[in-house]
């Protein structure tokens, strides 16, 4: 049961969702009611097979958008559509074709073994026995996860119990994967066992996937796109290469001379910081490295030189900065 | 144009909540020091109960004209109705924890109606202890009792249609969660209220509170109506024979509005995210 | 309890504030010890009405202790619960092990919260259902100033048996883990022999005289007699030394097993 394949697989067009809240007012008595609007003139949409990077500050309106493409909440206002199906109309019959991995809270039995909660969750979506195993039998092999399979689910670490979460929402072949923080509190080790795994994932089988995170690494790691949200509303949305352009992001060209020497001056980029023989040149992200480089080389005696990508964390302040 | 969703029965679904609370029995017995000293408890609870009421005959011939062996088919079949419903559905009364902590939220994600899952959460066994207590106390009393075929079926009836009426009474006075988090101790009153009452012969409260209990929150039809049946007393408050065969009509309709008003609370929820 | 009384005053300070923050929920256990008091007023006026003097209480005396049962079932904890839970809650994560190194003592520390909660339990959920008892169902009041100060005294101690009790039932975690199962079976004694269920003056026999002389008679009986104004003269001494008498034995007991406990910790590193 496939989408139309010329529809995008997750359609947004001006989507709203306002809250009412009460608010204590000093000096006033009662509370306040007033309308906060947490999604405005959201639009946007992803095709299958898709990476795609959600990202924005606390509070962004990161959260009320996945809940909307759950069918978890109804917007105020716009149209959302999952896969042909309005997700709060058929929540249920939507669940069975969108796998949902919520940060750290897992759905995994504590006390039992990773296995008993894979067993449940093939009968929950009904998965046929042959699929199940095979699936089962890729992700624990992709994952890494078949020592821990007859392990409570409690004396598994992190990144192990974070592998079997994200397992446990692959088994019943989702069209769909919404990762909200999926790296967070994992050593370097395992995040990048996730990533890896994640890309393989993408490319078997064209998943999609829909990631929110505060991990830019991930970002970069997986995403071709990214969409920024700030204060409820998409500020940017392209390919990762436009935001640094975009944001006036710039690359840092790493220099370790011979001896030391006063601040290098070549055309096109500039020292940013001096520290003994090394130097921190800093020049445009979309420009070229490579006149830099031979600038740099013909007029000092260079030991060793790297280049050092645009901290995208910078460039997205620069975006809300000028957003907000 | 997705393909019309394939509809699940009801025995799916009672098979599925079968399947999750399964899993939480296995769950639950990972820790045996606490599972068993839960179940030793709670039948305590409910044996101590039951002394108490024995100790409260030691002053007494009857209550409100109802002997000892009376009173108990009263709390008898009182007692195995709840918990038969606080075994099934026990977890209902926890949702506003659920909503808390997002796993509501991980619950809508599955393809499972949410009721389901709510109530087969957390499944435990620990009201055996009440359930056989209860079921010891009610077979005590039935011995008593002067059975006809008919008394039979209003007897077994009594029992389903009561735990119906408490299903109903927890899933629906649950849902006040929905709206706010903080004043879930007003729903006991009515569920655990209820239960209380319904231990002792109806007819030791004035005849308002009798017509609350059978129109508003109708526990009455729990136990008292068709023990008046099973004991062959006429209502003392004069009301017709026929509430004493309605038990399964008000067990329906309590479980009826129940559902309305859970579709109520989850469309309330998914539509103000609180 | 060494340490500044300062110090344990604002701890019960900060635990009274932080009960009185739950508006809604107060007033929602209000009502409903209210609903339970009156549906125990219709059973007891029953029972009073088949025998008047059942175990030397008449219908008012009766109808009184439902309301008092009412009133201070949350001020002494009967279900468990209060303070003690955050306890146990810290002793499942291992967070105790900081308490245990702090200079005041852990059962000071705990009870003071305690005695906090307690007194913002009674001015909320004790005095209304006893304004409400005493409106709807014309419950007695104490009839003297002794009897009422001596009252006062004795929830007092109510509150300081219910906690070690409570204390004691929560340390159970250090070795089980888990309060529970444990609290549970410790809730199902306290509500039979405190006479929450039923007065223990009904109670026969040796049963009587066993249930009489428990610690759990400390929580209500013994207090609602007080109010009743059963207890006159020295007898009023003896039951008020008899709640003492308790008191101080398992507070002594808390303290022991808080020194089994950081011996265990310091032994196992938590």
């Amino acid at each position: 049961m496939a989408a139309d394949p010329s529809q995008p697989l997750i359609d947004v067009r001006d989507l709203e969702r306002t809250f009412d809240v009460r608010r204590r007012v000093e000096g006033r008595r009662g509370r306040l009611r007033e309308s906060v609007r947490a999604v405005h003139d959201l639009t946007f949409s992803v095709d299958a097979g898709e990476m795609v990077g959600y990202i924005g500050p606390n509070g962004a309106g990161k959260s009320t958008t996945i809940k909307m493409l759950t069918g978890i909440l109804v917007p105020t206002g716009g149209r959302v559509s999952v896969a042909g199906l309005d997700p709060s109309r058929d929540r249920v019959p939507l669940a069975r074709r969108i796998g949902v991995v919520f940060g750290q809270r897992s759905t995994l039995w504590w006390d039992l073994p990773l296995r008993d909660s894979f067993d449940l969750l093939q009968k929950m979506y009904r998965i046929a026995p042959a699929r199940y195993r095979e699936n089962l039998d890729r992700f624990v092999d992709l994952l890494d996860l078949g020592a821990q399979l007859d392990t409570p689910v409690r004396q598994l670490s992190l990144g192990q119990r974070m592998r079997g979460d994200i397992t446990a929402a692959l088994l019943h072949d989702p069209e769909v994967l919404y990762l909200d923080e999926p790296t967070i509190g994992l050593d370097v080790v395992s995040k990048g066992r996730l990533r890896e795994f994640l890309r393989a994932l993408n490319a078997e089988r064209g998943t999609t996937l829909l990631l929110t995170t505060h991990d830019l690494q991930d970002i970069e790691a997986l995403c071709d796109r990214v969409i920024v949200i700030d204060h409820g509303t998409s500020v940017y949305d392209g390919s990762l290469a436009g935001l640094h352009a975009e944001g006036g992001s710039s690359r840092t060209l790493v220099v370790d001379l011979v001896d030391e020497a006063p601040p290098i001056v070549v055309p096109g980029a500039s020292v940013r910081r001096v520290e003994g023989p090394r130097q921190w040149l800093s020049f445009p992200a979309d420009a070229s490295a490579a006149p830099v480089v031979a600038a740099v080389a013909a007029a000092y005696d260079v030991a060793d030189l790297s280049i050092q990508e645009p901290d995208i964390e910078d460039v997205i302040r620069e975006l809300y900065s000028r957003g907000g | 144009m997705a393909d019309a969703p394939s509809v699940a029965s009801p025995a799916q679904h009672l098979r599925t909540y079968g399947q999750i609370a399964w899993l939480w029995i296995r769950a639950a017995w990972q820790y045996p020091t606490s599972f068993v000293l839960l179940a030793v408890g709670n039948g305590l609870i409910t044996g101590l109960d039951f002394v108490g009421l024995w100790i409260m005959f030691a002053h007494l011939r009857d209550l409100a004209g109802f002997s000892l062996h009376e009173v108990a088919l009263l709390y008898g079949s009182a007692s195995l109705a709840l918990a038969l419903a606080d075994t099934a559905i026990g977890s209902v009364e926890r949702i506003g924890t659920y909503i808390r902590t997002g796993r509501l939220d991980q619950m809508m994600t599955k393809p499972v109606p949410l009721l389901v899952q709510v109530c087969a959460d957390q499944f435990t066994l620990r009201r055996l202890g009440r359930l056989t207590q209860a079921a010891v106390v009610f077979g005590w009393a039935c011995s008593f009792v002067d059975w006809t075929p008919l008394r039979v079926v209003v007897a077994v009836s009594m029992l389903l249609s009561g735990a119906l009426v408490f299903f109903g009474l927890f899933v629906g006075f649950s849902c006040i969660q929905f709206w706010t988090t903080d004043a879930t101790e007003f729903a006991n009153a009515f569920t655990y209220g209820g239960a209380t009452v319904t231990q002792y012969p109806l007819s030791i409260f004035p005849r308002e509170v009798l017509v609350g209990l059978t129109f508003v929150v109708p526990v009455a039809f729990v136990n008292w109506y068709p023990c008046l049946y099973l004991l062959g007393r006429t209502d003392p408050f004069g009301l017709p024979q026929a509430l004493q065969f309605a038990s399964p009509v008000a067990g329906a309709l309590t479980m009826g509005a129940a559902l309305l008003v859970w579709r109520t609370g989850v469309r309330h929820y998914t539509s103000t995210g609180s | 309890m060494t340490g500044g009384g300062t110090l344990h005053l604002a701890v019960a300070t900060r635990a009274f504030r932080r009960y009185s923050t739950y508006r809604a929920a107060t007033l929602a256990g209000i009502f409903t010890n209210s609903v339970f008091g009156v549906i125990y007023s219709y059973v007891y006026l029953a029972l009073w009405r088949a025998n008047e003097t059942a175990g030397g209480y008449d219908a008012q005396d009766a109808v009184t202790y439902v309301w008092l049962g009412q009133a201070l079932l949350m001020t002494i904890a009967l279900w468990g619960g209060g303070t003690t839970d955050d306890l146990a809650e810290r002793i499942r994560t291992g967070d105790v092990a900081i308490d245990l190194y702090r200079p005041v003592g852990l059962v000071g520390w705990y009870l003071a919260s305690d005695l906090g909660r307690a007194a913002y339990h009674l001015l909320t959920r004790g005095l209304a259902p006893t304004v409400i008892g005493f409106v709807v169902f014309g419950i007695a009041l104490p009839d003297s100033p002794v009897a009422a100060a001596a009252f006062a005294v004795s929830v007092v101690l109510a509150v300081v048996v219910s906690f070690t009790i409570r204390f004691l039932v929560a340390s159970t975690a250090f070795w089980l883990l888990d309060q529970s199962g444990v609290k549970v079976m410790s809730g199902a004694f306290a509500i039979f022999f405190s006479g929450m269920m039923l007065p223990l003056v009904l109670f026969p026999g040796w049963l009587g005289t066993v249930a009489n002389g428990l610690p759990w008679a400390s929580y209500l009986q013994v207090p609602a007699d007080i109010w009743l104004g059963k207890h006159l003269g020295a007898d009023l001494l003896v039951a008020l030394g008899f709640q003492l008498g308790w008191a101080v034995l398992l507070l002594a007991a808390c303290r022991g097993v808080v020194r089994l406990a950081t011996r265990k910790v310091v032994v196992q590193g938590g």
